[in-house]
């Protein structure tokens, strides 16, 4: 017997708004000082009334855009309602039965070149507010319970896909695409330390049955997965743990109702949730504290020209047009946006994409790395880089010189702002220009030659590694010499 | 007859006060005074006031004393005494709602419409008494007292704004504000011979008004007199953006514009409001209203509001299916009530619901729950929602033929106390001429078109289309003018 694995996920999403979804108050995250970032709004104080925040509805449906999902123009709130200390309001204000989006997709790229992407389809995406934050005593000491409600309030995304994920892999870079997707769009940070982006996992099998049947199995999710490999270990944990529930009991998804697991990432296993006792009934409606949300085709299309490119988009221009590879492209992709962009201006003066991702993948990132620098803060701006790679393809200095340019001027608590001026002035400077002239190197060549008889005869005799000193010592005559240019005619007057 | 020179200066009309006033023919802290003493005397038995803030309220008048005589330009309403009703926040107040759970809540901001009135130079005296959480119509469901009727101490005041209705009737003050989601300002008016407005839905701001069903609930005022309606409306109204509901009409000079005459005035009457369970002396004053009416140059014509039979029905679900989602916040975590008797978190929220609710409000509670329950939403909320838009549509016909429309207020004169306590049903009846104005969204006025034999207002109900406030005001002015109802006071204060 065989059996496929069938996953689907819930994705909350905290967008990068200033101010919160209802009210006005920040959303910066700020453990340190619980309940600071409160009003009679978020705590649910009694009379006070949610306010649409206009910049979380426009991130949320730009969200969509990027996920390829139909905005309807009409869109309209709904209570969502239980008791917990961490809703003061006793509901959570979310959408139901008319989300401002559904119906899209996200494809996860191909692992390596030659391979297609791996299309995940979106049923919908939704608004809502966050709850707060339940703390307890983890002391043992039995000290009460806390609640910080500088969170409630904070605007949610939850995407939901469909079940089109058939492993844990798959999963872990479905998420690993969607956030690079959000950090691009510039939609959410998707810190998952501070929670920005948690996952809930539905996962169950379908069961090869003997008669070619597929039989599929209670559903299970996981909730509340707040690290990509916490993601992958739950399902796959899941996945054995549901194949030997399977063999021993054979319990099909109509023997049993769907199940909330938690998942301990120190042992790496899931465990049962305490069920409520009755099944949960919300008992949505519309909230009748809000107007519902009508938006325009011109107002859409206006929100769709501000869009940035996807990453899906660039890693495929980056393939076809700089000629890099998935590995390369991908290495830059991940720097985000503002490295991409970089990437593009320097490959697109150098007419030479792969030379432009070694530099930026090597010289660059380490520099970024050692200095802490962010890229804004990187005094070497694109245009000049470009420059300073163009002299190396044209041969003007030689790779090594360039990289001690770069690093000259990248020196020094802070630096100057390079330019192609400063690059040409420190090349002149050091004497780092090729020297084009072959017959004053013919010359030195011969000279060398003269003075060095031993070596010349190792080499005859077959030490190949004797060239290497006579080609030091031309260098040394000839300063700026092109060594490759150096070592050919070297050997031809030797061998001549 | 009253002798205006013998009248005590808290029973002057609203705008004889302010005109007074305003001329320096009384000061503020005089009518503050007069009224506080009214209060003393007479509330002990009528029981209107929750919260009185004498210090405040004299601190406050002799301020606008000060600057009148400075010569300062003082706000329209300066030093004017108004009650408003304990379900609305004013920072540092507490905001009881006449219920155990809220018994100390102290709300830190002050609600839109409080801000309007004060701002315009009003002076909150005190909190009255209301039905918990604005949950009935009696006042008899409030968790701290009852408050009896100024015209018959024995009988009830209705409600659930019974304390702004009878802080009115009793004439400690000119004016008041109330809630209205289902008749709360305009049962009381009729039943204490007052006048009361219900805004159209959107037109006072709902910030700061503590929920009983969003989507019906609207703060208006009430008065001895139209005229004094209309100035409390034109101070309180207007856009809020803190209340998404809140609609960004402008706000006509309803004190200005009330007593110019209305020319070629229709005036509709629908059957449905004079059906069984009407009282004979309530049918037969409202038909002379519109005899009155006739007589005064209006055309008077029936019309048809074939869906009326369907409000109670639909407001008993939709209002208590809001309300059960309004009231979640209540749980005895982050403020008011908290039962001690609980071992764990669902304990916790049962025995302080449980002890901090009274027994009407979580009867609506649990219809609201049932109503909005998985299997029961389609069948119940969803298609009172469908009802609700086709008593909407009615309205919207009607107004097509007649620009009001006139009729009852409530079916009886002011019952006894306790009369219809162990019968929410006949209660919830009390409300059948109200409701659907709330349903449908629009402004209608209540005012005292006359009396029972046995002396007890009996009042008449004119509803208009959305933000038509200045016809329905300028018609009730017309009636008022011409019907000399006005002459009467409750005899305990010297009526």
């Amino acid at each position: 017997m065989s059996y496929d694995v069938i996953i689907g996920l819930e994705v909350h999403v905290q967008l990068q708004t200033q101010t919160k979804v209802f009210c006005g108050c920040s959303t910066a995250f700020n453990p340190q000082a619980p309940n600071t970032q409160t009003c009679p709004t978020c705590l649910g104080l009694p009379g006070a009334l949610p306010v649409l925040n206009k910049k979380a509805f426009e991130l949320a449906v730009q969200t969509a855009m990027g996920l390829n999902c139909e905005i309807p123009l009409f869109t309209k709130w709904d209570r969502k309602q239980y008791f917990y200390p961490d809703l003061p309001k006793g509901y959570q204000i979310s959408q139901y039965d008319l989300p401002f989006s559904r119906n899209g997709h996200l494809d996860i790229p191909p692992a390596t070149d030659g391979d297609t992407p791996i299309r995940v389809r979106i049923l919908r995406a939704h608004l809502e507010e966050d709850a707060g934050k339940n703390l307890h005593d983890e002391s043992g000491r039995g000290a009460g319970s806390m609640i910080d409600l500088n969170r409630a309030g904070t605007p949610l995304v939850e995407i939901v896909t469909e079940p089109d994920l058939r492993n844990a892999m798959s999963a872990r870079r479905f998420l690993e695409e969607l956030r690079l997707l959000l950090v691009y769009l510039g939609v959410s940070d998707c810190n998952m330390q501070e929670g920005s982006l948690r996952c809930d996992a539905n996962v169950n099998l379908h069961v090869h049955g003997p008669d070619g049947t597929k039989i599929p199995t209670p559903i299970v999710e996981v909730k509340n997965l707040n690290s990509f490999r916490f993601t992958e270990q739950a399902i796959e944990f899941e996945v054995a743990r549901q194949w030997e529930q399977y063999q021993k009991t054979g319990q099909t998804i109509h023997d049993a109702p769907k199940v909330t697991r938690g998942f301990d990432p120190d042992r790496g296993m899931t465990y049962a949730l305490r069920e409520k006792e009755e099944a949960a009934d919300y008992r949505y409606f519309p909230d009748p504290d809000l107007v519902p949300v009508t938006v325009t085709e011109e107002q859409l299309s206006l929100w769709r020209s501000r869009l940035v490119e996807s990453p899906a988009s660039r890693r495929e221009r980056f393939r076809q047009e700089y000629g890099l590879s998935l590995y390369d492209a991908q290495v830059i992709l991940d720097q985000g946006v503002l490295f991409a962009d970089y990437f593009e201006q320097v490959a697109s003066q150098t007419k030479d994409g792969k030379q432009a991702a070694n530099w930026l993948t090597q010289e660059v990132q380490r520099v970024l790395n050692d200095r802490r620098w962010t890229l804004t803060e990187f005094p070497f701006p694109a245009p000049a880089l470009g420059h300073l790679l163009s002299l190396v393809s044209t041969k003007k200095i030689t790779g090594k010189s360039a990289k001690d340019v770069f690093n000259l001027l990248v020196e020094g608590d802070e630096p100057e702002v390079v330019t192609s001026e400063t690059i040409d002035a420190t090349i002149a400077e050091r004497g780092l220009a090729l020297v084009e002239d072959t017959g004053a190197i013919d010359m030195a060549i011969a000279d060398v030659i003269g003075r060095n008889p031993k070596a010349v005869q190792d080499f005859r005799s077959g030490k190949q590694a004797a060239a290497g000193a006579l080609i030091g010592q031309v260098m040394k005559a000839v300063k700026g010499a092109d060594p490759q240019s150096v070592r050919e005619r070297l050997l031809k007057q030797l061998e001549g | 007859m009253s002798s205006t020179a013998a009248t005590p200066i808290n029973q002057l009309s609203m705008s004889e006060q302010l005109q007074r006033l305003q001329n320096k023919a009384i000061s503020s802290v005089e009518l503050v005074d007069a009224t506080l003493a009214a209060i003393e005397t007479h509330d002990g038995s009528v029981g209107a006031f929750l919260q009185v803030y004498p210090e405040q309220a004299r601190a406050q008048a002799a301020s606008f004393d000060e600057r009148r005589a400075r010569g300062e330009t003082v706000p329209s309403l300066a030093g004017l005494p108004i009650a408003i009703k304990d379900n609305m926040c004013r920072t540092g107040d507490t905001v009881t709602c006449a219920s155990r759970m809220l018994h100390n809540y102290r709300p830190p901001y002050t609600a839109g419409a409080i801000e309007r009135l004060e701002r315009a130079g009003a002076i909150v005296v005190g909190r009255t008494n209301l039905d918990e959480f604005a949950m009935g119509s009696s006042g008899e469901n409030s968790a701290v007292q009852l408050t009896r009727n100024p015209w018959d101490l024995e009988r009830t005041p209705g409600g659930s704004s019974s304390g702004s209705a009878a802080s009115v009737a009793a004439r400690y003050v000119s004016g008041s504000l109330g809630s209205d989601t289902g008749g709360s300002i305009r049962q009381p008016a009729g039943l204490c011979g007052v006048v009361g407005l219900k805004p159209t839905y959107g037109r006072v701001s709902r910030y700061g008004l503590i929920a009983f069903a969003s989507s019906l609930d609207q703060i208006g005022p009430l008065a001895t007199d139209v005229t004094g309606a209309a100035i409390l409306l034109e101070a309180i109204s207007g856009h809020d953006p803190r209340d998404s509901t809140s609609v960004d009409v402008p706000v006509p000079s309803y004190s200005q514009l009330v007593q110019q005459p209305l020319a070629g005035l229709r005036v509709g009457f629908c059957p449905a409001h004079f059906s069984e369970g009407l009282d004979q002396e309530v049918a037969q004053t409202i038909r002379q209203a519109l005899t009155l009416y006739r007589q005064l140059g209006a055309e008077v014509k029936e019309i048809a509001l074939p869906h009326a039979d369907y409000s109670v029905a639909a407001y008993y679900l939709i209002a208590p299916s809001e309300a059960s989602s309004n009231l979640s916040r209540y749980d005895g975590i982050h403020y008011g009530y908290r039962s001690d008797k609980f071992e764990n978190l669902a304990d916790l929220y049962a025995a302080s619901r449980g002890e901090g609710f009274g027994p009407e409000v979580k009867r609506r509670i649990m219809l609201g729950t049932y109503a909005l329950s998985a299997g029961y939403y389609d069948q119940y909320y969803a298609r009172a929602l469908k009802v609700r838009r086709l008593i909407r549509r009615d309205y919207d016909e009607a107004f097509q033929e007649v620009d009001v429309i006139a009729g009852p207020v409530a079916p009886t004169t002011a019952f006894r106390l306790g009369e219809k306590n162990n019968d929410p049903l006949a209660m919830y009846l009390s409300d059948i001429y109200t409701i659907g104005t709330n349903l449908a969204g629009i402004p209608a006025i209540s005012l005292p078109a006359g009396y029972s034999k046995s002396g007890l207002p009996i009042g008449l109900q004119l509803q208009g289309p959305a933000f038509e406030e200045i016809k329905l005001l300028q018609a009730a002015y017309m009636f008022e003018q011409a019907a000399g109802v006005l002459e009467r006071k409750p005899g305990m204060v010297g009526g």
